[in-house]
């Protein structure tokens, strides 16, 4: 006899006789869930056997079936025969994916209305309810348990013998450690290791030799190459100075208008940056000091830079502010000149920090 | 030799009892057959989540078979002719090739990063169903706590996942992310340095990222997800209030055959919208972005839906930057505050809720019996709150893109982003506060007066009144009729609601053998009509 039985006993009729050949299946499916706690209250055939509705429903859910098939040999056969490389212009293979897509969708949408038809319209509609013996506690149960708890403990003897809990824990502690070590000691890294924070590409090689302002495919670039009001993204004329080796790097030459130039030269002598400039040209760096964007979209009437990620605002002609939006700091300028050949080459390295703040920033 | 006749009708049943002898299970199954589940179509919202979970497993697996997690630079020579011959990181490239050189590799990436929007989506849509119907109250804080811990896991599945193409978009995405590690007070530096393995971008993170995303992450998702439904079926859903229903049993219906089939059904149906987005949307088009370079950005460059609100917060906040004046000088940058803190409080918050409510409600008994949003102002309201303040961050977060579609000044919107986090919550306080207070008092006029019947009666002396239905049978009260009290369940308003409309005769060309019943669903009791409707009396007229 199982504890349901006298479970039952006590709050209900008493259980029936599984065995007893005069009932039928579903009363014996009703005494299970009695003995689960669950009543079935209501049970009620939506569509009796044999009738129209019933035809017709079977025959909604075996349609969706057979859908589902055909969607699915579509499918493979779209998957196997269609072409499906690229190639440019308007071929039949910009339909592969959403053919593939399109039948695979029918396919699963017609198997999974089917299920839904079945269950919900064939299937009889019933209400249980199920017990929840909320509230009920089982105080003796809790009583057994805790006190089978602190049996163990006492067994253990912690309090007795303290130097066993202590050397226990003298003893895992460095063990803790030992788990977290290799995985700390391997992934910490010296954030300042050849002071790389504070230097870019830019930095004046071994020898004086100073570093070429060049484009994107690596080429110099002459004063001439920008036109007035115009600006080029330019990237140190060393090795990788264009790749994401060297992601602090980029900055943005501008060639200003007279007015805009004067003004901003004043600016700069302000901050005692007065030989940065190299005649109308400045030269910021690209990296916002926001979050670390290329602050990139450049407004020749204003001499505004907007770094599109959070809208933060420079303004070139007063040493590139920060005039709105979030970025608190203004975009490090490049010191330029140029070189005997006539190419631009930057006097220095930056002589502010780069990209996005952090705590030791001095 | 005499061959035993072979009884294949009998064969399941001797199976059954075999298994049965050896692991004893006939009866733990019976109960599990049997368990009893309430039905309402607001407890699926949470199944979206979970179905869209099932299909992002299987096709993640996909795609890491055709998927090369490095940053080793190679050259492109696929067969997506605009990128050929540029030089590119491995990553990026194989995310090409699964997009265009593997058949039917783009169908099942697109299908990957829809199921992971509308997971996201269906997580947030079930916790503002949790949150609004009080059922995250005892005892099931744990699972609350368990839900809003998935939120954010799955954020960071999110985020690591889109960031693996490492092509222009996500690249810039994790230049962000380098930029909030940074902005961390004392520690910053070094945890980006150790995270990315030195200066930004580096060569390895692409690959600890697909560590963290195709295993880490998952597994945490796993376990998390695996705990929240066990404890759901530990201590049975909760269920709307209504006829034969109270704190103490469950009405809905047994597990199988039928609840189980609609299940399957729901599965078959999200995998298949799931399908059908990943082939007709186009989503996230990462050729048209180009390989990442840390000087190229464009305008518009949004993260997923999920992790917008995080943007818009960094774009709103203001350049307070704090300057520690101590040697060399130390400084908190303004990004520290709306990507690290502000996450951490929404955290904090969100957990820490079902605790705050029942201290302040004094309130520690247990509730199976979810409450409607209208009976719970204060609740309702909190959460409007709490919506308000999300929308306002997500919108601000495509500020630039509102900006230009309906030529706004850029920094009107964020303006109007700041001003709006700080009034738009309160403002949605009051508002849902008055609301629900609103539909209370209506609720409890129509059950101490009746259904608006849209009839006007002319009385003798020349008034107007409005016929009322009333809801309950004549009881010798003075008024005529009975009055009804509130259960916390819905209460009718319209006349078509008590019956005055008979049952839609179904049919699609022609009506099916006779009309039938009006459909009873658990979650609708049948509301019975008045025995006899003749004597329709005014509402009004007993005043």
């Amino acid at each position: 006899m199982s504890p349901h039985t006298e479970h039952q006993a006590s709050q209900g009729p008493a259980p029936l006789d599984v065995n007893d050949p005069k009932l039928t299946r579903f009363d014996i499916v009703r005494e299970g869930a009695r003995r689960d706690d669950i009543e079935i209250v209501h049970y009620e055939p939506q569509v009796l056997p044999g009738t129209k509705a019933e035809r017709r429903l079977t025959r909604v859910v075996a349609g969706f079936f057979l859908i589902t098939g055909l969607a699915a040999t579509a499918f493979l056969a779209i998957y196997i025969w269609w072409p499906w490389q690229y190639e440019a212009g308007r071929g039949g293979d910009k339909f592969y994916t959403p053919l593939l897509g399109f039948t695979l969708g029918v396919a699963l949408l017609a198997v999974g209305f089917g299920i839904l038809t079945w269950g919900k319209k064939l299937l009889p509609k019933e209400v249980s309810i199920q017990d929840r013996h909320e509230g009920q506690v089982d105080s003796e149960g809790r009583t057994i348990t805790g006190q089978t708890m602190l049996y163990m403990a006492d067994e253990l003897g912690v309090k007795r013998r303290p130097l066993l809990g202590i050397s226990l824990l003298a003893g895992l502690a460095p063990v803790a450690a030992v788990a977290a070590a290799p995985l700390v000691g391997g992934l910490i890294s010296q954030p300042h290791k050849n002071n790389q924070m504070f230097t870019t590409g830019f930095a004046t090689a071994e020898g004086g030799q100073r570093i070429r302002l060049v484009r994107e495919d690596g080429r110099p670039i002459r004063p001439a190459d920008i036109s007035t009001g115009g600006q080029l993204t330019v990237f140190p004329g060393i090795d990788h100075g264009v790749s994401n080796k060297h992601a602090d790097s980029p900055t943005l030459l501008i060639h200003l208008r007279d007015s805009d130039a004067q003004e901003s030269r004043r600016a700069n002598e302000r901050i005692g940056h007065g030989d940065y400039m190299w005649g109308n040209y400045a030269a910021f760096s690209k990296i916002c000091t926001h979050a670390g964007c290329p602050a990139s979209l450049y407004e020749q009437q204003t001499n505004r830079l907007l770094c599109p990620c959070h809208q933060s605002q420079f303004l070139i002609t007063d040493n590139a502010r920060p005039v709105f939006g979030p970025a608190s700091r203004r975009l490090p300028q490049l010191p330029i000149e140029v070189d005997s050949e006539g190419f631009f080459v930057a006097k220095s390295d930056y002589t502010e920090t780069v990209g996005p703040d952090f705590w030791e920033r001095p | 030799m005499k061959r035993r006749k072979f009884d294949l009708a009998a064969t399941p049943g001797k199976a059954a009892v075999g298994v049965d002898d050896r692991f004893a299970v006939a009866t733990p199954l019976r109960k599990l057959l049997n368990k009893v589940f309430p039905d309402h179509w607001s407890f699926l919202l949470g199944e979206i989540a979970l179905f869209s979970f099932v299909v992002l497993l299987l096709t993640g697996v996909f795609l890491t078979f055709f998927f090369e997690p490095a940053m080793t630079e190679v050259v492109y020579d696929g067969s997506y002719a605009p990128l050929q011959g540029t030089p590119m990181s491995a990553a990026y490239a194989s995310s090409l090739d699964i997009s265009f050189d593997v058949r039917g590799g783009l169908v099942m990436r697109q299908m990957h990063h829809w199921a992971a929007l509308l997971f996201m989506a269906a997580i947030v849509v079930h916790m503002l169903r949790v949150f609004f119907t009080g059922a995250f109250r005892k005892p099931r804080e744990t699972n609350w706590i368990i839900g809003s811990l998935l939120f954010w896991v799955g954020f960071l599945a999110g985020f690591t996942g889109y960031s693996l193409p490492d092509d222009g978009l996500s690249g810039t995405g994790l230049r962000i992310a380098s930029a909030i590690m940074l902005s961390i007070p004392v520690i910053g530096s070094w945890v980006t340095s150790s995270i990315f393995g030195g200066e930004f971008p580096g060569t390895i993170i692409i690959s600890r990222f697909f560590i963290a995303h195709v295993l880490l992450i998952p597994g945490l998702l796993v376990a998390l997800i695996s705990v929240h439904l066990g404890l759901v079926f530990k201590q049975k859903h909760t269920q709307w209030p209504g006829p034969g229903r109270t704190n103490n049993n469950v009405v809905g219906e047994r597990m199988f055959p039928r609840y189980a089939l609609k299940q399957g059904g729901f599965f078959m149906v999200v995998f298949g919208v799931i399908a059908l987005m990943g082939g007709l949307f186009q989503i996230n088009p990462i050729w048209l972005f180009g390989p990442y370079e840390a000087w190229v950005v464009s305008a518009a460059s949004q993260p997923d839906w999920y992790v917008m609100f995080l943007d818009g917060s960094t774009r709103l906040m203001p350049a307070w930057e704090i300057n520690i004046p101590i040697g060399d000088g130390y400084v908190i940058p303004p990004l520290f505050w709306p990507t690290v803190v502000l996450p951490g409080i929404l955290v904090g918050l969100s957990t820490m809720y079902p605790f705050l409510e029942a201290r302040q409600l004094k309130d520690r008994k247990s509730h199976n019996l979810l409450e409607r949003p209208r009976d719970a102002p204060a609740r309702t309201a909190v959460g409007a709150m709490a919506v308000a303040f999300y929308v306002v961050l997500t919108l601000s977060g495509a500020n630039d893109v509102i900006a230009d579609k309906f030529q706004i000044s850029l920094n009107a919107m964020t303006w109007a982003g700041r001003i709006g986090l700080l009034v738009a919550p309160p403002l949605a306080y009051y508002v849902t506060y008055r609301l629900c207070l609103g539909l209370q008092q209506h609720d409890r006029e129509v059950l101490a007066h009746g259904v608006e019947t849209g009839i006007i009666r002319r009385l003798p002396d020349g008034r107007f009144v409005e016929v009322h239905q009333p809801l309950s049978a004549a009881n010798g009260h003075a008024d005529g009729h009975g009055q009804l009290d509130y259960v916390g369940w819905v209460v009718p308003k319209k006349m078509n609601r008590l019956g005055a409309l008979g049952p839609a005769i179904r049919g699609f060309f022609y009506p099916i053998e006779k009309p039938v019943e009006a459909p009873v669903s658990p979650g609708h009791p049948p509301v019975e009509p008045r025995p006899e409707r003749e004597e329709v009396g005014s509402g009004e007229s007993r005043h």
